[in-house]
């Protein structure tokens, strides 16, 4: 009746029985991995031996896409790859486009155009922030954090219409010029964020038991950092300089004044200090630029088809997750001979491995989560 | 280091090496079978030290594969493309995953998207595409699907 | 006067005015057994709603307010749904412990019932060790999850209830040294005792020091025990999905959640009793004034009022506290928590036999 053997036998398939090791599927359907991101763990009891990713649930092939639409149509399509950040992907596109093409952008375009980076890049960290918070077991911070978020996508829904996918940014310029409200909505929105910060730092930032969590977990050497190719907020928390806005200027970074974030302790929670603190960063140039946006053209004046000359042409930005590269390999005709996208998550994926052998699967997630996995940009 | 510099030093350390006009950085192109000699030297030598590999991908020119490595270093700032051309029947190029560790998720991306074979790959298997896909490459310009795939 | 220990005894007085004595004990038993039940189902109402009212308030939002007044019905739909809902036993699940487990839960719950005094001289049964009762009774609560784990043959339930059993052996320890304190204070084991010697001021408030330290250890132990946030790694959801009861739906995953929200009740509800005076309104020194204006206060209303504030306080760390990581969770256990209770036992003693308490 009690059938015991069979059980041990069924409950832990790919049990060796001497090392008692056994593997897990952590995804595609998980709460942690939001989204579907499919892990295989190796475990022995609570600790993890391997960790293997699998991908490609939800691969579309946006770079097979592309070969077949225009200049103008593909960048439609990289608002789906990282959707948290659908702007600087939409940037990154425009640019690697102007740059073949050399079409000089007017300055208030540009203008424009880091402001809402910078919007986005705040609204991702938040919702990173919240979602992390809650895959260690705070549902809280999740709330606060879409109630901040909310008011950047209904300042994003006014000016672009949208408010996930933009598609705001064109090869010229942006689409249409901003909304009369946006930088009135900005100010009071910069106003009340500002205290906000403060009140994360207060729920989460100093909880002791967040901070046991955090501290000590998945430590990335500076030098692993960068030979896994990881990027943005990762490798600055290993206390590598990786900002493409400070070391590959774009735009008008380099007219503004801004700091590149960088923390030595190289575990997850200088990787959570470092995303706390860009928010911060990303206000001072909200703030600089909110009253400084100069008349003019929103758009270049620009051909209808647009035709890049023969090349080959690459363009980083630094997105959210981190750099963002577009190579785009060009024959003169109307659509992109070959496309790559160079996307941070792919790259941020690959450390998952190292940084997670030997801990406990509850610290799996703490890793997950300050690594900002988003799928869409993983599997592209 | 300028383009120039880069260009002699890169000519030392590999002679048969040519060099591309027109690109914003140094684009190098090599034979297949200098390519992981070329990449220890520019990962360990203390002038180069072209420690990050940030970009890993394949052309496919229809007639050969091309395999483009985008190095920078994080000391010097500098940029430089290495192009290896493969033969597009039988593509085959040393991994360098032990050199740059991101290469072995994106060499496993190309290997499925292109069939490159990468000898000595720790794991060459096929991350994005699910079982049964060997053999057929996406990214091929001769690849049809009829179902899912649409032309414009 | 209207009280529910009054209607107890005319219930009683009439019958054994109309059956026999053994007729008597055999229709009270049964009456009692429907009003736990009754209790139950009113409870597992309330405190769902509760929860769910308290997070959305924590939450900056409205939480349900759609179904009934209030939304007050919201948790009778939530039941409607599960009750109608298919009981799925996996394939290769052990069958009858898979079914047996959550009704364990369920039993150990209810036993647990029976020893707390909801109002003045309104108790189940009043025996002479029944704080040992509900500590002996309540380590049962982790077979159920073990059985649960076990049986559902899946890797997520069998992580979960190891990890729930590593933590409610290790955190039994802590409670059950706090509960120590207070039997030492009092020098008996049986609730009624225990609440009628602070009829003179709660024991939080004779016993200083130690019984504050108690009393914290007590909250922190029992959150634990009961696999409250932030020590719910038995569900730990972004880690196990839902750990042991992953393979649980309909009616059975309604008892296992019914059990922890009753298990969350009667831990408040002796807590309540052992440091806050129980149904005994609050009361300083004897005999004046102010206790008598206490008095009029109706002692079930007490009971309750202390024990929802401590619920609240339970639901309070759940909405507010990230999750420990399990050997973070053994090491406050071992490390923190047992020495310090043990220490505190001993000062208890001390203090007892010295006679330094109010």
């Amino acid at each position: 009746m009690y059938r015991q053997t069979e059980i041990i036998k069924e409950a832990v398939p790919g049990s060796n029985g001497e090392t008692g090791e056994f593997t897990i599927n952590v995804g595609p359907q998980h709460p942690a991995t939001h989204g579907v991101l499919h892990l295989v763990i190796t475990l022995s009891g609570e600790t993890i031996k391997k960790v293997e990713p699998h991908l490609g649930y939800i691969h579309r092939s946006i770079e097979k896409m592309c070969e077949s639409l225009t200049y103008r149509q593909f960048i439609y399509v990289t608002s789906r790859m990282d959707y948290l950040s659908s702007h600087i992907n939409n940037h990154a596109c425009a640019l690697c486009v102007e740059k073949g093409m050399q079409i000089e952008v007017p300055p208030r375009a540009r203008v424009i155009r880091v402001l809402m980076d910078e919007l986005t890049r705040i609204a991702s960290h938040e919702l990173w922030w919240g979602a992390m918070a809650m895959d260690l077991g705070a549902f809280t911070p999740f709330f606060h954090a879409f109630r901040e978020r909310e008011s950047i996508n209904d300042i994003m829904e006014e000016t672009c219409g949208a408010r996930l996918t933009m598609n705001y940014m064109v090869p010229g310029g942006v689409m249409q010029d901003i909304h009369p409200n946006f930088q009135k909505r900005v100010k009071e929105f910069i106003r009340l964020y500002k205290r906000k910060i403060d009140e994360y730092d207060e729920l989460v930032t100093g909880n002791i038991i967040f901070q046991n969590r955090m501290k000590g977990v998945g430590v990335l050497t500076p030098e692993d950092a960068v030979s896994y190719g990881c990027s943005g907020p990762v490798t600055r928390g290993s206390g590598v300089s990786s900002d493409i806005r400070k070391l590959y200027p774009y735009e008008i970074y380099d007219k503004l004044e801004f700091d590149e974030v960088l923390e030595t302790g190289g575990d997850s929670f200088a990787r959570y200090l470092v995303r706390i603190r860009e928010m911060q960063q990303s206000i001072r140039i909200i703030e600089q630029l909110i009253d400084q946006i100069p008349e003019g053209d929103f758009q270049a004046k620009t051909k209808a088809v647009l035709k890049l000359p023969k090349g080959e042409f690459y363009t980083r930005v630094e997105t959210a997750r981190g750099e963002l590269g577009v190579y785009i390999v060009s024959e003169g005709g109307t659509t992109p001979y070959r496309i790559k996208f160079r996307s941070p998550g792919f790259s941020n994926l690959s450390v998952l491995d190292h940084i997670a052998r030997g801990s406990k699967i509850g610290d799996l997630v703490a890793m997950m989560g300050t690594l900002d996995l988003v799928i869409p940009d993983i599997d592209r | 280091m300028t383009n120039e510099e880069l260009k002699i030093k890169i000519t030392e350390l590999l002679p048969a090496a040519s060099f591309e006009e027109g690109g914003e950085w140094l684009t190098i192109s090599i034979e297949p079978g200098d390519w992981l000699s070329l990449a220890q030297q520019l990962r360990k030598d203390e002038a180069l030290f072209f420690d990050y590999l940030f970009c890993l991908t394949c052309v496919d020119w229809k007639t050969h594969l091309s395999m483009v490595y985008h190095l920078s270093s994080t000391q010097y700032r500098h940029t430089i493309v290495v192009k290896a051309k493969l033969d597009r029947n039988k593509p085959e190029i040393e991994t360098v995953s032990q050199i740059w560790r991101t290469a072995e998720f994106h060499e496993r991306e190309v290997y499925e998207m292109f069939g490159v074979n990468f000898r000595n790959h720790p794991d060459l298997r096929l991350l994005i595409l699910p079982d049964g896909w060997e053999g057929k490459n996406p990214l091929r310009k001769d690849f049809e699907d009829p179902v899912n795939m649409i032309r414009l | 006067m209207w009280s529910l220990s009054h209607i107890a005894n005319e219930i009683h007085t009439w019958l054994s005015n109309t059956f026999n004595p053994t007729w008597t004990q055999i229709i009270e038993m049964v009456l009692a057994g429907v009003a736990v039940i009754g209790l139950f189902a009113a409870l597992g109402l309330v405190l769902v709603l509760m929860e769910r009212r308290v997070a959305a308030w924590i939450q900056i939002r409205l939480g349900p307010n759609r179904v009934g007044p209030f939304g007050l019905l919201q948790s009778m739909a939530d039941t409607l749904k599960l009750i109608v809902k298919e009981g799925l036993t996996p394939d290769g699940a052990d069958k009858v412990m898979f079914n047996v487990a959550p009704f364990i839960a369920m039993i150990v719950a209810m036993l647990l019932m029976a020893p707390i005094a909801f109002a003045k001289d309104f108790q189940l049964w009043d025996l002479n060790i029944g704080v040992l009762f509900v500590t002996a009774i309540s380590s049962i609560m982790v077979i159920s999850i073990l059985m649960a784990g076990w049986s559902s043959n899946n890797k997520y339930s069998l992580m979960g209830a190891m990890r729930s059993g590593a933590q409610i052996v290790s955190y039994e320890l802590s409670a059950g040294l706090s509960i120590m304190t207070i039997v030492v204070l009092t020098g008996s084991l049986q609730v009624s005792d225990i609440i009628h010697s602070q009829a003179n001021g709660w024991w939080i408030f004779k016993g200083h020091v130690p019984v504050w330290i108690a009393f914290i250890t007590f909250i922190i132990a029992v959150t634990a025990e009961t696999n409250r946030a932030p020590f719910d790694l038995a569900e730990a959801e972004s880690e196990l999905t839902a750990g042991f009861h992953t393979e649980y739906s309909g009616m059975k995953f309604a008892l296992f959640f019914l059990a922890e929200y009753i298990n969350v009740f009667i831990v408040c509800a002796i807590g309540a009793t052992l440091f806050l005076g129980g149904w005994m309104p609050l009361h300083f020194g004897s005999g004046n004034a102010f206790n008598h204006a206490m008095d009029y206060i109706p002692s079930s209303i007490w009971f309750f009022g202390k024990t929802f504030l401590l619920i609240f306080l339970i639901m309070w760390f759940r909405w507010t506290f990230p999750r420990l990581r399990i050997d973070q969770l053994l090491n406050l256990e071992w490390k923190y928590l047992l020495p310090i209770s043990m220490v505190n036992l001993l000062v208890t003693t001390a203090m007892a036999i010295l006679g330094w308490h109010f």
